[in-house]
């Protein structure tokens, strides 16, 4: 075979997509949490604008996509985009690059640092083969939810469990005004009573509290498992709550080896259709072995979304 | 005919690597690939049709797929 006049390597770590046209690719950039600095953003933009169509397409997972790639400029435009520490990202039966909100550090709703897990998460996970299907990971700051976590296949999203010190307590009854979910009241003594079913843990009651008389017991990720869009959709269900920041990267490597394991021969398959098919039993008691603190009771398989008429069981 | 073996490549680089065999041969030659099932056999016939290059076989055999090609005009 002829010597390759372009490195292989390049395209076989993924992210190299074929376009319609002649020679042409899309380059798709590794951008985890959708945050990059502004010199980074120049690099691109110049590098677009020398090999490119003279656009950019900002991609739903908060990657940068070039459009309009010769193929015979791969090495020029991996070595030029290296110079600024860009990488190119992964296609196809891989864990993706971790998509995450702003966070904590300057949103005040944000509760944990999401920033950091989409790093650690693409440092230390990305790119690892399923051998079955894409693999996608997010994070949320809070219960908004504004990257939709529970569409991927591992969701995260920040909680926060409050605590009342009831001596701190000057019975302003503002936290029980603010909590929207009712999982407060003002009681007889003028103290707030917790009702924990109703609660969603987005620390409303905590911000809001004039005495500090709330405080956060313990936080971390909220996680939802199993979700994904696209032509079947699923949204994704609780498998545990407050997982620490510090075994994010653990909790998922242990999902991903019940999902290599259980998806052997079966193809294409997402992780949530193998959930359904195996049973979430069997994935929540994988889970209850390493996590034991923080996997939930029992759950549910992951959700259906019908999109289509008719449903199933009516009549055309 | 020369046969280039893609088995076991994935995409996009099975097409880059059938690309970069095709500009070294003479236009109007015939030259075959061999393709794995899935996606390589869905993607790498289509874009080398599209690439102006004339298809004139493609058969599985064995579990994977026999691509039969004429070079098309630079
Ligand atoms: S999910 Fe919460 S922390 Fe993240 S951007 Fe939305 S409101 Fe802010
Ligand atoms: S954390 Fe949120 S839902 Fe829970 S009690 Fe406080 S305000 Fe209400
Ligand atoms: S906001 Fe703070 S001080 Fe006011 S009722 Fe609630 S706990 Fe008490």
């Amino acid at each position: 075979m002829a010597e390759p006049k372009i490195d292989l390597k390049n395209l076989k770590a993924g992210g190299f997509i074929k376009e319609r046209g002649k020679d042409l690719f899309t380059v798709r950039l590794r951008v985890p949490g959708g945050r990059m600095s502004v010199d980074r953003l120049a690099k691109i933009a110049r590098v677009a604008q020398k090999f490119g169509k003279g656009y950019v397409h900002l991609s739903v997972r908060q990657s940068i996509e070039l459009i309009n790639i010769n193929f015979a400029d791969f090495d020029a435009v991996v070595a030029e985009l290296g110079e600024e520490q860009q990488k190119v990202a992964s296609c196809g039966a891989r864990v993706r690059v971790p998509t995450a909100c702003g966070g904590c550090e300057y949103n005040p709703n944000g509760l944990v640092d999401t920033q950091k897990s989409a790093l650690e998460v693409d440092q230390k996970l990305f790119g690892t083969a399923t051998g079955h299907h894409k693999f996608k990971v997010c994070f949320a700051g809070c219960p908004f939810d504004c990257p939709k976590s529970a569409i991927n296949d591992v969701g995260f999203q920040g909680a926060v469990w409050p605590k009342l010190d009831v001596d701190g307590c000057i019975g302003c009854g503002l936290c029980a005004k603010s909590c929207t979910e009712g999982a407060l009241s003002m009681g007889a003594d003028k103290k707030p009573v917790f009702d924990a079913v109703k609660c969603i843990y987005c620390g409303d009651c905590i911000k809001v509290c004039p005495t500090g008389a709330w405080s956060a017991e313990k936080k971390g990720y909220t996680v939802r498992i199993g979700g994904k869009w696209g032509r079947r959709p699923l949204v994704g269900t609780l498998f545990a709550t407050f997982v620490p920041e510090e075994r994010v990267v653990d909790f998922i490597t242990c999902v991903l080896t019940w999902y290599q394991e259980k998806a052997e021969g079966a193809g294409r398959v997402r992780l949530g259709d193998i959930i359904i098919r195996e049973g979430w039993q069997s994935l929540l008691e994988r889970l209850r072995s390493e996590f034991p603190q923080y996997v939930v009771q029992q759950t549910i398989a992951p959700q259906v979304i019908q999109t289509q008429l008719p449903l199933p069981g009516q009549q055309a | 005919m020369q046969t280039i073996d893609l088995r076991g490549v994935t995409c996009p680089t099975n097409f880059v690597m059938a690309k970069l065999e095709l500009e070294d041969i003479e236009t109007g030659t015939t030259i075959e690939f061999l393709l794995d099932d899935g996606e390589p056999a869905k993607n790498v016939p289509r874009s080398l049709k599209d690439e102006g290059h004339k298809l004139l076989g493609l058969q599985e055999r064995d579990g994977y797929y026999v691509l039969t090609l004429e070079k098309g005009e630079d």
